[in-house]
């Protein structure tokens, strides 16, 4: 069947996450949470993350664009981005967070919407790869409950 | 800290806090530990619930600070511990932590993705108890418990310590009348009494026994002869264990030494730093208690700081009440402060009494509000009875009351025998008629005092003070060995011997203190505010002082901590003399005035009576007045931000009020003291 398949290519992509460093230690934690009973949890935080994230983001990049930008909210809303980012272990956006922030407080304006603009790139890719993960996480837990399709029977 | 201490704590506990949870859950400790987490952030509260879920606590998240803050002020016994963010929008997680501290008195822990120096010594000066940066993990939210254990056990130590002061205020309050007449020797009976009652206190604690400690009583005689060995070698030199040999006290350890020996130096130090006012302080202090401390009244000179510095303040409560005190009294309104000052040096010792005292201010104050027309803002539950219109003081005591409510016991205590006492006496006339009843409310007060100091310095109040991260508990538990202290005390001027009969007992509580505060921690915390106090107080002395210290004195005698009169006006002196050190200089927000101002309330209570030991028994007898004039620093809110400062004070009230029934008054059920 294909659920090993499935799991295969699931374990692959994991494993690229932490390989490519876009997600750290902290999200083995949230898996070993998901593991205690509460199947879909991790993708639960996700959305919400995401819900979040892309909101501030927007608020975020508004603010900087203006000519009298309010540096104390924007680092604000920083801050709390960097701790739900580094909550779910995504790596590379809190170290982009954390480098726009240096820049904003060092007065780089220039240089802090390039981070900024970095940063919004790494979270876009992060979602970008997250989103198939778990829906293929999605698909090995389906298959399993359901007839499995007369694929044959190579299913270890 | 293991199930069995859980259920030592269950059974012996009375604090209401304790393990709600149930018997059974007490003996799986720490599961169904209840948690209460606050954080703006969804995604970070769940992530945290879940965490907290898996280590089988029983969770409550709440996004708001506000929200927060009403579910515990409304279920005061229904968490064990808090987690807060420190960055939300509604309010700043320092703030709530404050409230916490001073309303509730539970552990609280401070998490954030800034890991920065300057925020983390932020959390600990607030008095948080941890710090966790974000991104959290569940191996360190499983040790959480560790902190509600720790703070239990403070308490329980103070309370343990404190008992005998219950013991020792209620003697107190019998002989108050007594000993305030015959302010010499008093101490002597007093601390025969205490000992009694530790005695029996111990014995009554058997089941706790990993936390009792048998307690030594310093006596005049004893702390006379601990004088002369430390004078012997040389204050320098002055170790425990030679101390100890000089003394050849049998029964007498290296460690009840060390600890006599850590407040007596705080002590010096302080005094040291009040010399500007040496003479006021001392000499009142010392007056009555000359006759019977001769040794004390070198004391007063140099043993006040000593004293303070072996006492319980913490090194930095210690040197900012040194500052604070000893650099205010010339600069401020000056009566304060030479007042102050000296009794800060005995709050030190009794930080704790202060809150105990504050407590009973708050109860006072309360109706002793309605007197210097300050808004109390205090808890409107506790303040119910007392009177509303009361200032900052009245807030002041509420604060603390509130805060010792945490205790629980406290603010009950508090509330209940100030109320009475208030009522009565106080009021509105600031009769200090009731001086002898602050003498017993002062072990309340003590406890709201450490309470209100811990909280202060939790909310970060009073940022000099900050007592070292002293979690509301322990401040509560230092408030305990303080009120003993001031119990009839009061009048102890200088070191406590102990014994004081209640006259000066600032001394003598000063001794009492370093063995009831060894324990408690809370007297640093206390100190902090007290020096808040003291720039409140320089304001408005007067009133304030004579609510103190009719609350106070009421309080003492209500509390237990009539043994602990004595210490209890110490740690009236003692915070007074800090919120005079602190307050001079600072400017402090009206929370930490009123912070102070409930510390110097109380301790001017105290302190009054200290002062004069004439006023003690004046007060205690009668002399309202004096009290009023003896206690400089009580700041009328009216110079600070009154309703900030009422908030504050009465929050410290509230807080170390209930506190104080913990510790102090044995029959006061402080739980749930509707705040």
């Amino acid at each position: 069947m294909e659920s090993s398949h499935l799991r295969q290519q699931i374990a692959a992509m994991r494993q690229s996450f932490f390989d490519e460093e876009i997600l750290d230690g902290q999200f083995c934690q949230l898996e070993r949470l998901e593991n205690r009973g509460n199947p879909n949890f991790v993708e639960e935080v996700l959305t919400m993350y995401f819900r979040d994230s892309t909101t501030l983001l927007q608020t975020v990049e508004q603010e900087i664009e203006t000519d009298t930008i309010d540096l104390a909210k924007v680092d604000m809303m920083l801050h709390k981005f960097k701790g739900s980012s580094a909550s779910i272990g995504a790596n590379k956006v809190r170290n982009n967070i954390t480098k726009t922030r240096q820049l904003l407080e060092e007065g780089n304006l220039e240089g802090a919407k390039l981070a900024f603009r970095e940063l919004r790139m790494e979270h876009d890719n992060l979602r970008a790869k997250l989103e198939p993960y778990f829906q293929q996480q999605l698909r090995q837990v389906g298959p399993v409950e359901t007839a499995t399709r007369p694929k044959g029977s190579d299913h270890a | 800290m293991n199930s069995s201490s859980g259920k030592t704590y269950m059974s012996t506990s009375n604090s209401s806090a304790g393990w709600k949870a149930g018997d059974a859950a007490a003996d799986q400790f720490p599961v169904g530990l209840r948690v209460l987490v606050v954080d703006d952030d969804p995604t970070c509260l769940m992530i945290l619930e879940k965490m907290l879920r898996t280590c089988l606590y029983e969770v409550t998240k709440c996004n708001r600070a506000e929200t927060a803050l009403s579910m515990l002020r409304e279920n005061k016994s229904g968490f064990d511990v808090v987690i807060s963010d420190v960055h939300m929008p509604d309010m700043d997680g320092f703030k709530l932590l404050e409230h916490i501290g001073l309303e509730m008195d539970l552990p609280v822990i401070m998490m954030s993705a800034d890991d920065g120096k300057h925020v983390v010594m932020k959390g600990v000066t607030h008095g948080a108890c941890d710090y966790l940066i974000k991104p959290v993990r569940i191996e360190a939210l499983k040790n959480i418990w560790q902190h509600v254990v720790r703070k239990r056990k403070n308490e329980w130590k103070d309370f343990e310590q404190s008992g005998s002061v219950e013991e020792g205020d209620r003697q107190l309050k019998q002989s108050e009348e007594a000993d305030y007449s015959s302010s010499a020797n008093e101490g002597n009976w007093k601390s025969s009494k205490r000992r009694k009652d530790d005695e029996d206190e111990t014995d009554d604690r058997d089941d706790t026994s990993s936390l009792k400690k048998p307690r030594v009583v310093w006596s005049v005689e004893l702390h006379q002869q601990f004088v002369a060995a430390v004078n012997q070698l040389g204050i320098d030199k002055a170790v425990p264990k030679k101390i100890l040999e000089l003394m050849n006290v049998p029964g007498l350890t290296r460690e009840n030494v060390a600890s006599h020996l850590q407040k007596y130096r705080l002590y010096l130090r302080r005094l040291s730093g009040v010399s500007q006012h040496p003479s006021n302080l001392n000499n009142s202090f010392m007056s009555p208690q000359e006759a019977t401390f001769g040794p004390l009244s070198s004391l007063n000179g140099l043993d006040l700081q000593t004293l303070a510095a072996t006492g319980q303040l913490p090194a930095q409560s210690l040197v900012t009440l040194q500052a604070a005190g000893l650099g205010r009294p010339t600069g401020k309104s000056g009566i304060p402060m030479p007042l102050v000052d000296q009794r800060n040096i005995f709050s030190f010792e009794n930080p704790k009494l202060r809150f105990g005292d504050g407590q009973q201010h708050v109860n006072n104050n309360k109706q002793m509000n309605l007197l210097h027309g300050i808004p109390t803002t205090m808890e409107p539950k506790q303040l119910a009875g007392l009177h509303h219109g009361a200032q900052s003081m009245g807030n002041m005591n509420m604060q603390v009351a509130s805060h010792g409510s945490q205790s629980s016991q406290n603010n009950p205590l508090l509330m209940q025998m100030a109320q009475p006492q208030v009522r009565g006496q106080m009021l509105n006339d600031t009769s200090l008629g009731h001086p002898p009843r602050l003498l017993s409310p002062m072990g309340q007060p003590i406890l709201s005092n450490g309470i209100a100091a811990n909280v202060s310095t939790r909310n970060g109040i009073q940022e000099n003070i900050r007592a070292p991260s002293y979690n509301p508990v322990s401040q509560t538990s230092s408030m305990l060995n303080f009120p003993m202290n001031h119990a009839a005390e009061l009048p102890g001027n200088s070191f406590p011997l102990g014994s004081t009969p209640g006259i000066s007992s600032l001394t003598p509580k000063v001794a009492f203190q370093e063995d009831v505060n060894s324990d408690i921690k809370g007297s640093v915390g206390f100190l902090p505010s007290y020096d808040i106090f003291n720039d409140l107080n320089q304001h408005k002395p007067q009133n304030w002082e004579l609510q103190n210290v009719g609350m106070t004195l009421d309080a003492s005698q209500h509390s237990n901590s009539l043994q602990g009169n004595l210490n209890h006006a110490q740690s009236v002196l003692v915070q007074q003399g800090f919120p005079s050190g602190q307050v001079n200089g600072q400017n402090r927000s009206a929370t930490v005035v009123s912070k102070a101002m409930f510390s110097s309330g109380d301790s001017t209570g105290h302190v009054n009576v200290q002062n004069g030991n004439q006023h003690l028994n004046s007060l205690l007898v009668d002399s309202t007045v004096r009290i009023k004039s003896e206690t400089p620093t009580i700041l009328y809110p009216d110079d600070f931000g009154q309703e900030d400062l009422m908030s504050a004070l009465l929050k410290q009230q509230d807080a170390i009020a209930p506190a104080e029934h913990e510790f102090d008054f044995d029959g006061y059920s402080l739980d749930n003291i509707p705040v």
